[in-house]
């Protein structure tokens, strides 16, 4: 097992238990932290509880049994596997509606929604609707109204499950560009929910491996520093993790119930 | 959009001048089937009179549908806020829906004791369930995960109304506003055959009556085409509102 992180948790859930109605055990015992500046995976076959851990740690559901703590009472970036835009509102729009739910004055929110659109590559397609959008800009779009925020916690839902590989690694290096950022910025901490072993290992410092009912059976360190180009993708390091990461998957789906 | 506008409005003409021919053709008299043009003869003759009782029906028929827009969308952001008042109050909003409004009108009838509330409350009854339903519907579907989204903002209700629910409700609020636009004016030449009102203040469905009791069957073929008329007219007017409001992103007003 790797170290305990040095940096204090921004998220720590403690025996965490979920059950639906019908006695669905979605969690059966879940306890993680998540350092500041982190950037955790959690991977594990369908029901294995992932989105469930991400819907806790934002509020969104509550435990059954157990304790999930957010020291920081702050509203954390989340990221749907669908874009979840309005569909009626331009990217502007939808990009800068969390500062006009914030209250925030008229020209503070162009300047804001400008930076994050240049951030996510989207400067150009600020008035379109997102029906007019490909699947990977509508996620674009998602990425940069959470960015829009500035959250210190990310969660991200699978948010790249429906595009195909190419978009998928454009968009793995943009989320890295946003959460690690190169040159010394602060990174911001982030949950990343996934199903493939190949993004999990590309983004994290660390994978947490799930199993049915939910668990954490597994957990991986990815000890590669950031920043993580295109380059890194095709080193034996990168290779023999996947192996590691996509072994232990494999022992979590036996063991799955 | 010219291309559009050629084929239906030829199809009309044929019928029409097939109508025309066969009313002097098989001779049929103009008291079982007056022909096209004596119909717009007696419209044009009697233009004045029929053009005073076909601005009483607008005018009931609009001031029902508004009051029904407004009755109808409050009733369901209620619903929507609040499920105990829809349990409480559905109910009755069924009942007046599945009555049908002839069985209804003799009783509002003695209960008004006027021709011209009759009338108003009929149109009104028919059309305001189409737009609580709808509107209702529409309120309730907003997306899942951009509810979810809502919540994490920490938006308020009245937050949560003003940028998801109700721009996610137009939809099919316009639905609804296109059905209720037709009913009401269903509803208020219904309402106008039951309450029988006579003398100058009187709309179109007074006039066919009075025109089919003295067996003046072209003036009640001119005042049926008004009515006709002001129907489609409607049914224009809703459909433009609802692409003025709709056209940039819902697919339904994007097929064209």
């Amino acid at each position: 097992m790797p170290s305990v992180p040095a940096h204090p948790p921004l998220l720590r859930l403690s025996r965490v238990e979920r059950v639906f109605e019908r006695d669905r055990v979605a969690l059966a015992g879940v306890s993680m932290e998540v350092a500041e500046g982190e950037f955790v995976s959690l991977l594990g076959p369908s029901g294995c509880g992932k989105s469930t851990v991400l819907r806790l740690a934002s509020g969104l559901d509550r435990p059954s049994a157990g304790v999930v703590e957010r020291p920081l009472d702050a509203i954390p970036g989340y990221v749907f596997q669908d874009a979840a835009l309005l569909p009626w509102a331009s990217v502007r729009r939808n990009v800068g509606l969390p500062l006009v739910l914030r209250g925030l004055g008229r020209d503070a929110i162009r300047a804001k929604v400008d930076a994050a659109l240049q951030a996510v590559g989207l400067a150009d397609s600020a008035d379109a609707v997102p029906r007019e959008l490909s699947g990977g800009m509508r996620m674009r779009v998602s990425l940069a109204r959470a960015l829009v925020a500035e959250p210190r916690l990310w969660l991200l839902d699978e948010p790249f499950g429906a595009l195909d590989e190419i978009t998928r690694f454009a968009l793995n290096q943009t989320l890295l560009a946003l959460c690690q950022p190169a040159g010394g910025a602060a990174a911001s901490t982030a949950v990343f929910v996934t199903h493939s072993v190949y993004e999990a290992v590309f983004l994290s410092r660390r994978v947490l491996v799930m199993a049915r009912p939910g668990r954490i059976v597994d957990e991986i360190a990815v000890d590669v520093p950031y920043p993580r180009g295109a380059a890194f993708r095709t080193t034996t390091r990168f290779m023999a993790l996947c192996t590691q990461v996509s072994e232990a998957l494999q022992r979590a789906s036996e063991v799955s119930s | 959009m010219r291309h559009g506008i050629v084929v239906p409005t030829l199809a009309v003409l044929v019928f029409l001048g097939a109508w025309e021919a066969a009313v002097r053709l098989m001779r049929i008299p103009p008291y079982l089937l007056p022909a096209p043009t004596l119909i717009a003869r007696t419209l044009v003759d009697n233009f004045g009179s029929l053009m005073g009782s076909w601005w009483f029906t607008v005018r009931i028929t609009f001031a029902a549908l508004g009051l029904a827009v407004a009755g109808g969308v409050l009733l369901a952001a209620l619903f929507a806020l609040s499920r105990t008042a829809e349990r409480a109050l559905a109910p009755f909003a069924v009942v007046l829906q599945v009555t049908p409004i002839v069985a209804i009108a003799p009783l509002i009838m003695i209960l008004t004791d006027s021709p011209l509330a009759t009338v108003l409350a009929c149109a009104w009854i028919v059309a305001f369930f189409p737009i609580l339903a709808n509107t209702l519907t529409g309120l309730r579907s907003a997306d899942a995960n951009l509810r979810d989204w809502f919540r994490l903002q920490r938006a308020s209700r009245w937050q949560t109304l003003r940028h998801l629910l109700v721009p996610a409700a137009l939809p099919s609020f316009m639905t609804g506003l296109r059905i209720a636009g037709g009913l009401s004016l269903i509803g208020e030449v219904v309402a106008e055959f039951v309450a029988g009102a006579a003398g100058r203040d009187t709309g179109l469905a007074s006039r066919i009556l009075e025109a089919a009791f003295r067996t003046e069957i072209p003036k009640m073929f001119a005042a049926l085409v008004l009515v006709a008329l002001t129907g489609v007219a409607i049914y224009l007017l809703t459909a433009a509102l609802s692409r003025a409001l709709l056209g940039r992103w819902h697919e339904s007003e994007r097929a064209g």
